[in-house]
Formats: structure tokens, C-alpha cells, sequence
């Protein structure tokens, strides 16, 4: 997540042209949005709920450097080892020390954004470690060699048949039907032999407890569960802003996060471990807390509730642009609104400047974030960021020359009469069909209606 | 009541109907409308477009213009929203129209004929921003003769957004082909809103596809009245 992305315009315009995949998103974010509002619906204090995940974490960001001391005391008391890494190279460089220490050349990992984030499995391999994805559906995109396309469904962009063919090729019997219990069964084979063998595995977070050390994981499989029990060695890749102070802090999120993530009241698999137990999962635990640019995001006044994100994908689901798009016109492993705010301020803007573009600004992102990121805020907030580092010259030239006309009554009174006449040879029927750019872009798809022969302040000047 | 008008720049240049519609409404339900003349935009565009500078010195124009006003009324629930977001200080001074009147003036029934059918699309920023609720329903509900039937997820966003319908065309286009096919299913043959960008929006494709329905500002349908 380093280099500059392409530009999501470009990118989404080809997304757009896959009628396979709109049909497939649109089914799939529809379905997920109506068990969430249904779930959501029936809790009485859910703005209250809101309101406190929001505090709780506003305060572990206000406080976040004593958090993060309290937090590697208490693991380190526990048993565990606590390692910072200020970037994604040092974070990867821990994972793969313990791998060579170990001498393990293969490992099992739980779904975990953050490890996609720094680009963990192509470190890995790099340096001789395979890792292999036990969510089903990392697992399906790493076997094809694809990539995330949405938080919580990363495989959501696929169907079944393509799964069944690609699981032919791959780790299952080429007979293999279809039927999802099939396929589900297939898969559960595969991965069983790993979790039974592994000796290492590698998990990122969902929140973790500052005052105990707890580390929580939460999914839907078990097979994050296999990972955080069997293997003797376990490796956490844990985001700094992850923290909740204290243990009944995380009381409200395990409310908040299945209702708005999966439209589930409560969470299947909820794991929670505190440095190392003797004679009971790893015995050996390690935790990397990550920075890669979150300090930076943290130092934005404005930005830095982004930080307050957990990552349920409720704003995905909504968006008028992703349920259109999908993920990968995001260029990143957040995509969606959430990443739209995000992803520049991680990696900076002047690598994602267009990414703050990518809405509509039609706030149903806010309304339905559980920790109230008020997305909208952040997305003008980072859209002035951006003009300021790469406005093109001719759009900051129109801008400001629009500035000086609604400037000055007489100014803006004169424009529209050169508009008038300037728009003339244009109407067609009362229409205009045809402009040339930037303005095509508008008529390529819409007809746009002239301005008016008489605008309001001369009927209003005539009319007194 | 005396009442000043914020026509905002589209109103003014490209939709003045709506602002006559607006005048004309409340003069029938006996109040006295003003036009400020020095008003422009209220830089909305530039603010959403990330240009700051300018968009602090229209607000601060608009903030002067409008100076000594107790109420200002404008038919844009978007304008309205961002100057209320942006300058708290216009917190009940400032109106979008059906606000003013069902929440202040108290009138639902504003004595407009419109034997019709209508479907209404509520608009992003008067949902979620200007918070303007049941107010537009109200006042379409007690239309003579209006037919008001359902929009299937009238909810989502039109497409519209500003500068994103030209910097995301393909994107906006797919949402507005989405919001009116909602509309030409709904059997409506007028479409009305509170907001005139989205209608150009909504508008602009509904023509190109020869569609057959109309687009009115909902100030426009207000202002009707039978026999006119």
C-alpha cells in the first residue's frame, strides 16, 4: 500500500462495464443491508450504543501513548513478547524473524486485513514462509491469485461456479459439484491437514485490552479459532488504534460490530487470549504493534476519527458507489467509503488523491457507522488536502474564476448573460445534448437543461 | 411574516420557476417575501470541490447579504443544510421551504391543486443533513387532487453530488439510470423534489431516455391552484 494507486475514476469506469459483477454486488449488499437494519432496528438504545463506541474510542486515541505502555506491560506479564513496528517492512520483518527461529516454511493465518494492509504474504514469501489464508473466502481469492474486495466479504465479487472450477484446479477432487456444502466440505478438508500441522500461526485483531493484554479476534468460520489454539506459535499483527482500555469496554463493540457487520445479534466466534497459557494453545505469543502511518492519521484533528473505524463494512453495504463499483476501483485492501477517508491518509494524499472524490457525499456512510465517523466531514476535509498537493491546472483556473463571479452580484448577473448567449447555438429542443469537456462527461449520459431565458433576479427586478 | 429569499445560483440562472413557485407560495398564504439582491451562491460547489478559500468568502457574503433577517427561506434543502453546517449562527433563521412551512408556519395545506400522479424523491442532504422529515410528504398529501405513490428504494442517492457527476460521470450515470427506472416504475408522471440540482440530475437522464416524466420542484407543484 505504498505506491500511487490508478485513479478511481478510470478504475471504476471499468468496473461499471462488468454486468456480472454490479448484479452480484448489488444482490449481495442489498441482502446484507436489510438483515442489518432489521437487527439494528430492534435495539432500543443503539444511538445511545453508538455514542458510547464513539467516546471509547475518541479516549483511547486521546490517550493513546499510555494505552500502548499499559498494554505491552500487561502482555508482557502474561507471558507474551511485544514488538513496535513503525512501518509495514518492520512488522513483516518480526513475522518472518519468528518463522527462521522456528524454522517453519509454512504457516496458517487468520483473516486479517491488517497483515493484507502491510503486504504480509509477499514478505513472507519472499523470505521462503508460505502463508496460507484459512477464511474461506482469502482462501478461494489466494488460490486464484486474486485479491480482497470488500471487509467482510472479501470473495463477494465471485460466484460459486467460478469457486467450483477454481477449486477443481486446485485443492479439491475434479468432480466436485457446485452445491456450497460441497464446496464448503472441500475446502474444510484442505484446511484441516494445515491447522493439524502447523506449527506457526499469524492472526491479526479486532480490539485488545489494555489493562488485561487481552487480544480479541472475531469471525464466523472457527477457523481463525484453529489457528489462535493449535499451532504452538502465534504471531499477532495488531493496529495500534485497536486498543479499548478495559475489559467491559469491549462490551459495547461485540453489540455494535455483529449487528452492523454481518446483521448477526451476537458473533459465532469470539476469541479472546491473554499472553500464554501453560499447557493450553500457543506457548509461545508475540505481539506487533503497528504504526504504518497511523501516528500521522492520529496528528489530523479533523482526520483521525478514521481511526475510530472496526472495521464492520456497514458503510460499504450502503454506499451508492461501491454497491456500484465494488472494491478493487479502490485500489486498496479498504475500500468503500471507509477506505476513501483512510487509505490517504495512511499512505498519504498525494498517492490517493482521488480516492476523497469517490462519493456522492450522500451521508448514508454516517448514518450507519457504529462509531459515528462522520465520513462526509472527512471526505471535504481531505478533498481540500488534495486540491491543495494536485489540483489540475485548469480545474483550480474554473474554480477560482467561478469564486470571483459569485463574488460580485454585477460579475455573477453578467455571466449568466454571456452564458445565455454562449449557450445558444447549443439547445436543441429546449436540451442541450452535446458539450464539449470537461462538460461531456456530463451530456455523454444526460441531457442538460439551459439556463433559463430570464433568470429569477431580472423577473424579480421587472416585477417591482 | 417577512421572509428573505436565498434563490441560491441555480435558482436563480437555471430553475427561476422555483424561486417565482416559492414567491408565489408564500404571498398566497399572506407573507411578505424580500430579495436580497446582493446574494450569489452559497459555495457549496467549492466547498465539495475542496476549495475552502473561496468557499469561506461566499459564505461570509451570504452571512452579510442576508444580515438583519430574521427569517431567510431558500427551495434548496442543500444549500440550506451546508450554510447551517457551516455557519451554526443560522440555526433557526435559515429555512428549506417545506420546513418553514409545516415546521414554523404551521401549514400543511397550502391551497395548491395538482390533479396528478407524483412521486417523491427525498433528496440525500434533506434526509441527512437538513433533516427536513416528513415535512415534504405532509404538504404533497394535502394537494388537491394529487396522487402520491411510492418510490421503491427512494433512499439512494440520485447520482448527483456536485462536481462527482462530471469527476465520476460513469459512476453518477449508473446511479441516476438506477434512480430512474425506480421512477418510471413507480407510474408517476411527475417526479418533484427539494432540491433543483438533483432534479437536473434526475431530469437530465429521464429526458435522454425519452422517458415521459416530468420533473417539478415541489415549490412548483405548491404553487398550483385549480383553475390556474
Amino acid at each position: 500500500m505504498s505506491e500511487a494507486m490508478a485513479p478511481f475514476p478510470a478504475a471504476a469506469r471499468e468496473a461499471l462495464t462488468d454486468a456480472q459483477l454490479r448484479a452480484n454486488l448489488a444482490g449481495a449488499t442489498n441482502t446484507i443491508r436489510d438483515k442489518r437494519n432489521r437487527v439494528v432496528g430492534e435495539v432500543p438504545d443503539w444511538q445511545a450504543l453508538r455514542e458510547a463506541g464513539r467516546a471509547i474510542k475518541a479516549d483511547v486515541l486521546a490517550h493513546l501513548d499510555t494505552y500502548l505502555v499499559q498494554f505491552e506491560q500487561a502482555v508482557t506479564a502474561a507471558g507474551g513478547h511485544v514488538h513496535w513496528a513503525p512501518d509495514a517492512a518492520a512488522a513483516n520483518q518480526v513475522v518472518l524473524d519468528v518463522a527462521r527461529a522456528h524454522k517453519v516454511d509454512e504457516l496458517v493465518k487468520v483473516k486479517s486485513l491488517t497483515t493484507d494492509e502491510i503486504g504480509l504474504n509477499v514478505a513472507l514469501e519472499a523470505g521462503g514462509v508460505h502463508a496460507v489464508e484459512t477464511d474461506l473466502a482469502e482462501l478461494i481469492l489466494q488460490l486464484d491469485g486474486d485479491w480482497s474486495s470488500h471487509i467482510l466479504v472479501p470473495a463477494i465479487h465471485r460466484n460459486r461456479t467460478e469457486i467450483r472450477d477454481l477449486f477443481r484446479r486446485t485443492i479439491a477432487d475434479p468432480a466436485v459439484s457446485d452445491d456450497p456444502r460441497e464446496l464448503a466440505e472441500a475446502s474444510r478438508r484442505y484446511l484441516r491437514e494445515r491447522f493439524l500441522t502447523a506449527r506457526m500461526a499469524v492472526s491479526g485483531a479486532n480490539f485488545a485490552v489494555a489493562d488485561s493484554g487481552t487480544v480479541c479476534v472475531v469471525e464466523s468460520e472457527g477457523n481463525g479459532r484453529m489457528c489462535t489454539t493449535l499451532p504452538p506459535v502465534l504471531v499477532t499483527i495488531l493496529g495500534i488504534e485497536k486498543l479499548v482500555p478495559t475489559f467491559s469496554d469491549l462490551e459495547v463493540f461485540l453489540q455494535l460490530l455483529p449487528r452492523s457487520s454481518t446483521g448477526e445479534r451476537m458473533n459465532p466466534y469470539t476469541s479472546l487470549w491473554t499472553g500464554v497459557t501453560p499447557g493450553d494453545g500457543p506457548q509461545e505469543f508475540h505481539v506487533v504493534l503497528l504504526d504504518a502511518g497511523r501516528t500521522r492519521v492520529l496528528a489530523d484533528e479533523v482526520g483521525r476519527q478514521a481511526l475510530h473505524c472496526i472495521r464492520c463494512s456497514a458503510c460499504l453495504n450502503v454506499c451508492p458507489v461501491y454497491s456500484r463499483t465494488g472494491g478493487h476501483a479502490y485500489g486498496s485492501v479498504y475500500p468503500g467509503p471507509i477506505g476513501a477517508i483512510l487509505v490517504p491518509q495512511l499512505i498519504g494524499i498525494e498517492n490517493a488523491p482521488t480516492l476523497p472524490f469517490a462519493s456522492s457525499l450522500c451521508g448514508a456512510c454516517y448514518e450507519v457507522c457504529p462509531v459515528m465517523i462522520n465520513i462526509p466531514e472527512v471526505l471535504l476535509h481531505l478533498r481540500a488536502k488534495a486540491v491543495e498537493s494536485a489540483a489540475k491546472p485548469s480545474e483550480r483556473f474554473a474554480m477560482n474564476a467561478a469564486g470571483w463571479i459569485f463574488n460580485g452580484r454585477r460579475r455573477f448577473a453578467a455571466a449568466a448573460r454571456l452564458g445565455r448567449l454562449g449557450q445558444r447555438p447549443l439547445i436543441r429542443r429546449g436540451r442541450i445534448v452535446r458539450l464539449p469537456p470537461p462538460l461531456s462527461s456530463w451530456t455523454r449520459s444526460r441531457d442538460l437543461r439551459p439556463l433559463s431565458g430570464e433568470s429569477f433576479r431580472d423577473w424579480w427586478a421587472r416585477r417591482r | 411574516m417577512r421572509v428573505a429569499l436565498f434563490i441560491t445560483c441555480i435558482g436563480d440562472t437555471v430553475t427561476p420557476e422555483v424561486g417565482r413557485s416559492t414567491v408565489a407560495v408564500l404571498e398566497r398564504l399572506g407573507h411578505e417575501v424580500d430579495f436580497p439582491a446582493g446574494q450569489t451562491c452559497c459555495g457549496q460547489m467549492h466547498i465539495n470541490s475542496g476549495y475552502r478559500a473561496e468557499a469561506d468568502r461566499l459564505g461570509e457574503r451570504f452571512l452579510e447579504v442576508f444580515d438583519g433577517y430574521e427569517v431567510i427561506v431558500s427551495p434548496s434543502s442543500s444549500c440550506v443544510g451546508t450554510m447551517r453546517e457551516l455557519h451554526p449562527q443560522l440555526r433557526g433563521r435559515l429555512f428549506e421551504l417545506s420546513e418553514l412551512l409545516v415546521g414554523e408556519l404551521g401549514v400543511t395545506d397550502v391551497g395548491a391543486s395538482f390533479p396528478h400522479r407524483v412521486v417523491y424523491h427525498p433528496t440525500c442532504h434533506s434526509l441527512r443533513v437538513t433533516n427536513v422529515g416528513d415535512a415534504p410528504y405532509a404538504l404533497l398529501r394535502a394537494v388537491g387532487g394529487l396522487e402520491l405513490v411510492e418510490l421503491e428504494a427512494e433512499r439512494e442517492c440520485c447520482g448527483f453530488g456536485g462536481t462527482f457527476a462530471l469527476k465520476n460521470a460513469e459512476t453518477s450515470t449508473a446511479m441516476v439510470i438506477d434512480k430512474c427506472a425506480a421512477i418510471v416504475a413507480s407510474g408517476a408522471s411527475v417526479v418533484t423534489a427539494v432540491d433543483s440540482s438533483c432534479l437536473l440530475q434526475i431530469g437530465g437522464r429521464l429526458s435522454r431516455e425519452g422517458a415521459g416524466v416530468r420533473t417539478m420542484h415541489l415549490a412548483e407543484i405548491l404553487a398550483q391552484t385549480a383553475g390556474a
